[in-house]
């Protein structure tokens, strides 16, 4: 790890002015389970690291507006232990859920998860987001068993949130605080598949802190994710599907499916969504749901198995969100 | 502060205890390398094994993945206080009548664990005992002898009144 300045503030104002305009000026810290193996690998070296779990208006998970606030300070242990959560969001709980280590439950942080750096080895080992050596894709050329099945550009990792999915079916949003105002962004549109090496795979500056998460009242709509996982523990998925559903009597009314782990960005299933209008969920509807999920995927070398893996997420995550599980 | 070295005080097993570390130096590090409190194993070093966990105001957390002056005016409860007392916190004569160690290495760590979730959860079911230790690996596969001698140790606490800890301290 880089030798760096460290300051611990108790305002989210005074941490603001604390960062810097580049991301090697200062690093946000939460609970560090990233940032800290990010700093040994040498990926980030702030010259500063802000720790904002100091930052008491930063905590908590509370219901508001018959919805959710979810303080960047609040752990993942914290959402998973939530009685608000529990209550209406099992599709939050099992993605808390499935990270199975307690440890990085009790540290890590939902917001951190959001933002937590691609998996991919060669990005950890400092070949860059897009892992391009002369003018080439090293994971194309490479191992590639647990990259992308969705990439229509340069970016081959897949997205590591698992939160990511989940709180994008749920239509949520993330509020960011810079020193210069705030801003509101959908979870949807927070992630990003970078185009340049330069470029984040979400929508934050280096002089930008999330403040919290926003999620709308689920007002009864059926919610739940899947993950489909190599190892029970320690590890990130291999493909998960996060759903939301209303019914209409029997039947779905509206429907929404976002796939993790398989994209560079969580991956909106919208047309598998759309089919669902009007029919029960059942074995049936629910496999060429997940089928039409992964129509558009585009495989590397070793990752096709991926593709069958969405697909039974997706139908599993239905039957699961319809109570057919 | 820093990046140099800084005097911090840290609060591990109910003593408080100065300390000269870099604003880059790890609680595990910090206690391995500068307090000779070596209970703790440093493995992966990147929050990915469990051999370095450590309970820190009531919750396990990793060692090697929390910054040493980020744990002032937190309470560190490290292996070490599970046989301060007169007699060992349950959980460790457990480990030995189970079998529940080959190497050892992962040990300190998944006795910690496994205290940690008898904290919270005092009368855990097989499966609470299997999710509660996910977050520790054993090389040697241990893992089937080290569940029964968590499920032993919470008989244990509560034939015993659920006393939680070997010394006094934490
Ligand atoms: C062994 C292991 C298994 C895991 N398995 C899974 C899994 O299955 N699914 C999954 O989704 N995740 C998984 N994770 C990832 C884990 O959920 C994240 O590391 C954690 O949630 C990050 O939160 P943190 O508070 O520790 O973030 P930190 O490490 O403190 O920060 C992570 C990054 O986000 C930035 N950041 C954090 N908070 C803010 C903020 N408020 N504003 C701006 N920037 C911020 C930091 O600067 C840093 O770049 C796993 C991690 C480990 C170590
Ligand atoms: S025995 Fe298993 S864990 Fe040990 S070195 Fe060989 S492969 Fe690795
Ligand atoms: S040494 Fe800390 S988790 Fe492996
Ligand atoms: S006893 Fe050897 S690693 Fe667990």
């Amino acid at each position: 790890m880089n030798a760096f300045e460290y300051a611990s503030p108790a305002t989210l104002k005074e941490a603001l002015g604390l960062l810097g305009n580049s991301w090697s000026d200062a690093a946000v810290l939460a609970g560090g389970t990233d940032l800290l193996s990010l700093m040994k690998d040498h990926i980030a070296e702030p010259k500063r690291v802000v720790n904002i779990k100091g930052i008491k208006e930063l905590g908590g998970i509370t219901k508001s507006g018959g919805g959710l606030r979810i303080g960047a300070n609040a752990t993942v242990d914290e959402l998973m232990e939530s009685a608000a959560v529990r209550a209406e969001y099992p599709s939050l709980v099992a993605a808390a859920r499935g990270i199975d280590s307690p440890q990085v439950r009790n540290m890590g942080t939902v917001v951190g998860d959001l933002c937590q750096r691609p998996r991919c080895w060669y990005y950890r080992n400092g070949f860059g987001l897009l892992a391009m050596k002369g003018g080439k894709s090293l994971v194309e050329s490479g191992q590639n068993e647990f990259h992308s099945i969705f990439s229509s550009g340069p970016a081959k990792f897949v997205s590591a949130s698992s939160f990511g999915p989940a709180l994008i079916a749920l239509g949520a949003k993330v509020k960011i605080a810079s020193a210069s105002g705030s801003r509101e962004v959908a979870v949807a549109d927070f992630f990003k598949a970078p185009t340049g090496d330069g470029d984040r795979e979400i929508d934050l500056k280096p002089n930008e802190i999330v403040t919290e998460i926003v999620v709308p009242a689920a007002k009864g709509a059926k919610n739940a994710t899947y993950e489909v996982r190599n190892k029970e523990g320690l590890d990130w998925p291999l493909a998960t599907a996060s759903v939301v559903l209303t019914m209409k009597g029997a039947n779905v009314a509206t429907a929404k499916i976002v796939l993790g782990h398989v994209g560079p960005t969580p991956v909106v299933a919208a047309d598998a969504a759309s089919s669902l209008a009007g029919k029960a969920i059942n074995e049936e509807t629910a496999t060429a749901a997940g089928k039409a999920a992964v129509a558009g995927a585009k495989p590397l070398s070793d990752n096709g198995y991926k593709v069958q893996l969405a697909a039974v997420a997706v139908k599993r995550a239905l039957l699961a969100a319809a109570g057919k599980a | 502060m820093g990046p140099g070295e800084t005097e911090i005080t840290l609060t591990i097993n109910g003593k408080a205890t100065k300390v000269k570390v870099e604003t880059r130096t790890t609680l595990l590090d910090a206690c391995r390398e500068r307090l000779e409190i070596t209970g703790a194993k440093r493995v992966c070093d990147r929050g990915t094994c469990g051999a370095c966990t450590m309970i820190v105001n009531g919750k396990t957390v990793y060692g090697c993945t929390t910054l040493a002056v980020d744990n002032v005016g937190k309470k560190i409860e490290t292996i070490e206080n599970l046989t301060a007392g007169a007699k060992p916190h349950p959980i460790v004569p457990a480990f030995s009548n189970n079998d529940a160690l080959q190497c050892g290495y992962c040990t300190p760590g998944m006795v910690m664990a496994s205290k940690g979730l008898l904290d919270r959860t005092p009368n855990p079911t097989y499966d609470q005992v299997k999710a509660g230790l996910g977050g520790n690996l054993c090389r040697c596969g241990t893992y089937v002898g080290i569940r029964k001698a968590v499920l032993e140790a919470a008989k244990e606490l509560r034939a015993s009144g659920g006393r939680k800890s070997g010394g006094s301290n934490a």
